[in-house]
């Protein structure tokens, strides 16, 4: 055994150098002049310049002019980019009833005009806290009422919508779904 | 939509082996110490590295020195993570200001990246420095992995030596498979990823302030160059708490069809390694055959139950159509979530890119079940395909029972000796699976710790342990794993499962090495047809079934009953 402690001892500060130090800052070096949007979080400015959130992350949207993104499970608030977070509800769990059935309640309430199905992703919470999309379905469900808060005709919010939705890649991979963020900024972007 | 699933997953499928015939011969090159073009840049530093540590890679090692320099190896690297995590206060590249993370959690991180399994007891963004994430835990997903490869090529050595003491050089094959396998191929991944979307800054966390004038702390960190090792070694600890569901570490459908390749990438590609060692590529393909039977079939069954949803929530009014999405992401929604699940378990990867405890019974059963076989359906980085190789053994043996010959595998008879280890092999993780599990639903602290009600409480206590007893790492997430009884109990099972494997196998390795080669004659199996194939399956998956089918009955299928007859 004792043979065996200078190669190992040796070795592993090798790669520790190797792959815990040049590994990650040369991919962080070459990120940063290549990729320097994404590597950076892919944030996003407002109208002014200002950061206003990241593409790839969903935050709260309560008032009634904006779409409203899905249920997050993050604490101690939703949508906490610095602790991502989901339920953990098992389909049988009744918290997941009694937080469905509120949701629920609470999307009639707010969208009076929509009769029809809840639309899965509004009922049901995201896997990271953090989903920055809805589906169509969801996008569509909410227009009238997000109309309405704007002194808009649905038809020109729904024109809004239908240029946001992301089909499946090559057809195949993942669900057709709407940026929220991007859409609520077009919107506040339209005059 | 189950056609678009059909599709996405017969493309997945493709896609992989195609890659894994190139990839494996490559692997086969590197690990018989080839040159490859690879050599050129990194050779230097390979012959540097030896002369720094007084290493002679061409000298052979018995077995017994061969597991006890990887022994002495993990548990430097072992004790390097404990260390790290108690000091992150004090040393650089803490932005944030994390403070040192307890021992209990210290030690169960340590053991977990070193085992290889990737448990996370802890949440990545609130608990860990930049510097533990990279000194310590990147840094043992590559050599963790590299362990495992090198203990397969030592078992492979031993079925294609002939009256041969050794089964190679430990060092030369943990620093092979890390500068030429695992390196280059984790590079050009997180610069794929970082295209992608996936961050990787030195920076702390950003603040912005939203569209309704709210402010949101965003954690950032060098994140993908976690993730492309993360899933090419199947380790599976994520950059961030929720893993390759947060959008920084799985940012598009693309990036996750890319990840979810590189869960099961290495270790498809080892099977054609394994053939072309033996010099016949059919027994590489015949093990790679009988992991994708097992694969199909399970996989199937998880995307159909995921589809099918949550009859709660449909009578509730909730459109059934997207099938279940609680715990999931809806870019990548039920089939590509239930896709890596299957992959992530069936490899001993665990990362998630949707909460497992969030699915419906029966797709929660997939995955655990899928851990429960031991990990050999494809199966982590090297130890998939050596536990995979060890049924095997047990296949011919229980072909030779049936017409009375003495068993044997590519030309080495399998004799008392052999089988004793296999049956250790086989048998250690279920038992540290099930005592683990029977343990923890009998202790106040194993009870408290449960967050759903009924039999899916019980599900979350399985597969907790299904997980740490066979190195996978993922979780039903709800289970609250970050307290002592869990911290010490489940890295002890990690412990157990990894090195009370991989001292049998060596053993194994050694003891095949000193034998002879014998010449296939007429009572010899043939270990490359749908026979032998059909034969490996029916091993895999009855050992398995009547190993963990009552305590399945107690968790999933109970729940599932009352799911479909509330």
């Amino acid at each position: 055994m004792l043979t065996h402690i200078r190669p190992a001892l040796v070795l592993l500060a090798c790669f520790t150098v190797l792959t815990g130090v040049i590994y990650p800052v040369l991919v962080t070096g070459l990120a940063r002049s290549i990729f320097p949007h994404q590597a950076g979080g892919s944030l996003v400015g407002g109208a002014n310049g200002e950061l206003v959130g990241s593409e790839l992350l969903g935050q709260t949207f309560a008032e009634a002019r904006y779409f409203a993104g899905r249920p997050s499970a993050t604490g101690p608030a939703p949508y906490n980019g610095a602790a991502s977070g989901a339920t953990n509800q098992g389909p049988l769990n009744p918290a997941l009833h009694t937080a469905v059935t509120e949701r629920i309640a609470a999307l009639r309430a707010a969208n009076p005009e929509m009769k029809g199905e809840i639309p899965a992703d509004l009922a049901t919470a995201s896997g990271s806290g953090l989903d920055p999309h809805i589906s169509p379905e969801a996008a569509r469900f909410q227009a009238p009422r997000v109309a309405a808060a704007r002194g808009w005709t649905t038809e020109r919010v729904l024109v809004r919508v239908e240029m946001h939705v992301e089909p499946r890649t090559f057809g195949i991979l993942g669900e057709p779904r709407v940026n929220v963020l991007r859409l609520n900024q077009d919107l506040d972007a339209q005059r | 939509m189950t056609g678009i699933a059909i599709v996405q997953c017969a493309v997945y499928l493709a896609v992989l082996i195609g890659l894994s015939v190139p990839l494996g011969r490559f692997m086969a090159r590197v690990l018989e110490g080839e040159r490859t073009w690879l050599h050129a840049l990194l050779g230097p530093l390979e012959r540097l590295m030896y002369r720094a540590a007084g290493v002679d890679p061409q000298a052979e090692m018995r077995w017994s020195a061969y597991a006890g320099a990887l022994l002495v190896f993990n548990v430097a690297g072992l004790l390097v993570v404990y260390a790290l995590q108690r000091a992150q206060e004090a040393l650089l590249l803490n932005p944030d200001g994390l403070a040192a993370v307890a021992p209990d959690l210290a030690l169960n991180t340590a053991i977990s990246f070193a085992s290889n399994t990737n448990w996370q007891a802890y949440s990545g963004e609130t608990t860990l420095s930049y510097a533990v994430q990279m000194l310590g835990l990147t840094v043992q997903n590559f050599v963790s992995a590299a362990t495992g490869i090198a203990v397969l090529v030592a078992l492979i050595r031993g079925l294609t030596r002939r009256q041969s003491p050794g089964v190679g050089n430990f060092w030369a094959d943990l620093t092979r498979s890390t500068l030429y396998i695992l390196l280059p191929l984790s590079l050009v991944l997180a610069m794929v990823l970082v295209a992608l979307g996936v961050v990787q800054t030195f920076d702390g966390a950003a603040t912005v302030t939203t569209l309704e004038g709210g402010t949101q702390t965003i954690a950032l960190g060098p994140a993908a160059s976690q993730v492309a090792i993360k899933q090419l070694g199947t380790n599976g600890g994520g950059f961030f708490g929720v893993n390759s569901a947060h959008p920084f570490e799985n940012p598009t459908p693309i990036s996750n069809f890319i990840e979810c390749l590189a869960i099961l990438l290495i270790p498809a590609g080892l099977c054609h390694t394994f053939g072309k060692m033996v010099k016949d590529v059919r027994q590489g393909w015949a093990l790679l055959a009988a992991m994708t039977a097992v694969f199909v079939g399970l996989l199937a069954v998880c995307v159909w139950a995921e589809l099918a949803g949550n009859p709660v929530l449909t009578a509730l009014g909730v459109d059934a159509t997207p099938g279940n999405l609680e715990g999931k992401e809806l870019r990548f929604g039920a089939v590509s979530s239930a896709l890596w699940a299957t992959a992530t378990t069936a490899a001993s990867n665990g990362s998630v890119n949707a909460m497992h405890d969030s699915f419906t019974p029966l797709g929660g059963l997939v995955p655990m079940w899928l851990m429960q076989l031991g990990e050999v359906i494809f199966g982590g980085v090297g130890s998939g395909l050596y536990g995979m190789l060890v049924f095997a053994v047990i296949a011919v043996f229980i072909a030779g029972l049936m017409v009375g010959r003495t068993p044997e595998y590519l030309g080495k008879k399998i004799e008392a000796f052999e089988m004793k280890m296999a049956a250790l092999v086989v048998l250690l993780p279920p038992f540290v699976v099930l005592l683990g599990t029977a343990i923890a639903v009998r202790a106040d602290a194993g009870v408290a710790a449960i967050a759903n009600p009924g039999a899916h409480g019980f599900s979350e206590v399985l597969y907790a342990y299904s997980s740490a007893g066979n190195n996978n790492g993922s979780a039903f997430g709800g289970l609250g794993v970050n307290t002592p009884f869990y911290n010490l109990t489940l890295g002890l099972a990690m412990l157990l499962a990894r090195y009370g494997v991989i001292v049998p196998v060596l053993a194994l390795a050694g003891s095949l090495a000193m034998k002879k080669q014998i010449p296939p004659g007429a009572g010899t199996l043939p270990t490359h047809t749908p026979l032998f194939i059909a034969l490996l399956i029916g091993t895999v998956v009855l050992v398995g079934a009547l190993t963990f089918v009552p305590a399945l009955a107690l968790g999933p299928v109970a729940e599932h009953l009352q799911l479909i007859r509330p």
